[in-house]
């Protein structure tokens, strides 16, 4: 059985954010190793570890659905701008509308319907209440852009990569739960661009290789990796628009709240083709869990532990843990015989 | 290799030129997708002896899901592809071919598009136009060939495009002249240009000649495997050893003897079926890797290069 959205938690000010002991079971962990490495870590986005795993479906649904899109709603309603699309992008957002909905309605038949008439489309969301019809392809026939209604209606963001000349291009994408970076600042840009900031992959050729390989990405061949960084608070929304609102967050841990206030951020990055505009989507979906309830799994304690004794300053610094790092290996020691 | 492959089935064969055929393919079991403008498949074709696999470019409109279209020149000296399709392949016959991938699609940022076509290179053209039509691009087509030979579809473009349209029969002696062509765009030009070699390099070289920015070039050329003298490759990881005759290239030599190499594009484009060189002289063929990459002798594309030397060892 797959866990049921359950009602409206928020990611902001009174942090009433909560998983559910199943939630934390199926928590996409990300450490493979003791020791860390640097890794590009693709594989293909194949259904894996069976029923109710976040890996089952395509697009994965879980028990916070409502809560990330009540979170997502209030980003767009403050920052209209974290949903942008370039006009020759129009394309590809519809692309993205139908992979969202078609993958929906045969992953999730209980919550998603669609009956397609040509280009006429009928879409019904039950876990929202939508029902809308539309015309395929022609943006002025939803009641926003095509981006912005099936992001509102999924979770993770999404940006939308133009590929030309062998690069890719940030030309669109729905942005509202980002780890520290911004879509009106790499709009526009190409990949080693928006990958500037990255320490350590350039010199080891690691974007090259990525980027010669996701460029060759087919149609119906989608892959995945995991990405991680800390983060105060269950925070969905730590973009650099709103830092003033959470960057001093950093500094309210202490040694005893270390457990309850530092949740680990994981990243499901899912890459897939778009078959009618040859763009690729980039789905990163954002799961959330608090040091505290990661313990209560023995082996991702101790895992952990090492790993982050492990990291290199470059990375301690690059994903902002500098203030809190030391207190997390710590917290964690108590769960490794190995200190 | 041909990941996740399509069966579909022939419906269709027509002559839409002295030496062109066209083949309309619809899905035998599974649907089949949407593409891109620019889009082509690899055609598996299973012949009693071999398998050869070719590049085709899609010439259906990219929305029109119910088939799929390609279009085959029976080449002069065939190496065993073209010549099959054009003398095996009937209707109601079977095939395989991979999804669609894209190594050539259009900058839709583009002012104006200038589609420059050769001869058979007018495939891939046939379906940028259906979509750009739909968007209303400032587009511009001129289309050369031997009408005793190519010429596939003029009329018909003629039709669609009016004076958009422009066509130079060779074995009529008319000729375009590429650089005033090219000299009279406005700024925000795209050029793309499929067709023969000697083409895609006088466009280039005009290019330069007009300071045009390389990014607003694109053109595609499928690098047909070109014969070569036969050698060995001695395979690393196995040690098995695989010859590779004169006609064939070393792509197909390996997958004859079941040695499996990544590959999309089979012309020495994509990159996909770049190996690491451990011993021996590389000829490279191919338009993927960089200058430093072939001078430094670690790597060769199998799809379309060949050994120097009489034998090559490879990482694989």
């Amino acid at each position: 059985m797959r866990i049921a959205p359950k009602d409206v938690q928020s990611f902001r000010d009174d942090f009433t954010y909560t998983n559910s002991p199943e939630a934390i079971r199926r928590f996409p962990f990300p450490f493979i190793d003791d020791e860390y490495r640097y890794s590009v870590n693709l594989e293909a986005h194949q259904p894996k570890d069976g029923e109710g795993s976040v890996y089952e479906k395509f697009l994965d649904i879980d028990e916070h659905y409502l809560s990330e899109m009540a979170e997502r709603a209030k980003v767009l309603e403050a920052m209209p701008s974290r949903c942008l699309a370039m006009p020759h992008m129009d394309i590809a957002c519809w692309d993205l509308v139908e992979r969202i909905m078609k993958s929906f309605v045969q992953d999730y038949p209980q919550y998603f319907s669609l009956t397609t008439n040509g280009d006429k489309w009928l879409w019904e969301n039950k876990l929202l209440s939508i029902k809308d019809e539309f015309i395929f392809g022609d943006s002025t026939s939803l009641p926003m852009s095509p981006l912005e209604y099936i992001g509102r209606q999924v979770q993770g963001d999404f940006s939308i990569l133009d590929q030309r000349n062998g690069d890719l291009f940030m030309d669109a994408g729905i942005i509202t739960c980002p780890a520290d970076w911004s879509l009106a600042f790499d709009a526009g840009m190409s990949f080693s661009e928006w990958h500037g900031p990255v320490p350590m992959a350039h010199s080891e050729g690691i974007f090259d290789r990525a980027l010669k390989y996701l460029t060759m990405l087919q149609v119906g061949s989608p892959v995945r990796r995991l990405n991680w960084t800390l983060t105060v608070n269950a925070r969905m929304d730590t973009s650099p628009e709103t830092y003033s609102e959470w960057g001093h967050e950093r500094a309210s841990i202490t040694p005893e709240n270390v457990g309850e206030k530092i949740y680990l951020r994981v990243e499901l990055q899912v890459i897939d083709r778009l078959p009618r505009s040859n763009a690729l989507s980039f789905n990163i979906r954002t799961y959330l869990i608090s040091l505290e309830d990661l313990v209560t799994n023995p082996a991702w304690a101790k895992r952990m532990h090492r790993t982050m004794k492990t990291l290199p300053p470059q990375l301690v610094d690059y994903k902002g843990l500098t203030r809190f790092h030391p207190m997390v290996i710590d917290y964690l020691s108590q769960y490794d015989p190995i200190k | 290799m041909l990941a996740n492959k399509i069966s579909v089935k022939v419906s269709a064969v027509e002559q839409v030129a002295p030496s062109i055929r066209e083949y309309t393919f619809t899905a035998a079991d599974q649907k089949l997708s949407s593409f891109s403008p620019g889009a082509h498949v690899v055609v598996e074709m299973a012949s009693n002896d071999k398998t050869y696999r070719n590049a085709y470019s899609l010439l259906s409109d990219p929305l029109d899901t119910s088939n799929y279209r390609i279009a085959v020149r029976l080449q002069d000296k065939s190496r065993g592809g073209s010549a099959f399709m054009h003398e095996q392949v009937k209707v109601g016959d079977e095939m395989r071919i991979s999804p669609p991938s894209n190594l050539f699609a259009p900058d839709w940022r583009a002012k104006k598009h200038l589609l420059l076509a050769g001869g058979v290179g007018i495939t891939p053209f046939m379906s940028y136009l259906p979509e750009m039509q739909r968007r209303g691009c400032n587009l511009e087509l001129h289309y050369m060939f031997h009408g005793e030979q190519t010429g596939a579809y003029k009329e018909l473009l003629k039709k669609e495009l009016g004076n958009r349209f422009v066509s130079y029969d060779s074995d009529l002696k008319q000729r375009c002249e590429l650089k005033s062509l090219i000299k009279n765009q406005p700024l925000g030009t795209h050029i793309y240009i499929c067709g023969p070699a000697a083409l895609i390099e006088a466009t280039k070289a005009i290019g330069q000649e007009l300071s045009i920015p390389s990014s607003m070039i694109h053109y595609e050329e499928f690098a047909t495997p070109k014969p070569g003298k036969p050698f060995l490759v001695d395979i690393q990881s196995s040690g098995k050893t695989v010859s590779v005759g004169g006609e064939e290239s070393l792509l197909e030599a390996l997958e004859q003897a079941d040695v499996f190499v990544p590959n999309m594009c089979r012309g020495g484009v994509c990159g996909q079926c770049v190996c690491t060189v451990i011993e021996g002289d590389i000829e490279h063929r191919d338009n993927f890797l960089s200058e430093d990459e072939k001078v430094s002798g670690k790597f060769i594309m199998p799809c379309v290069s060949r050994a120097h030397t009489d034998r090559i060892v490879l990482d694989i």
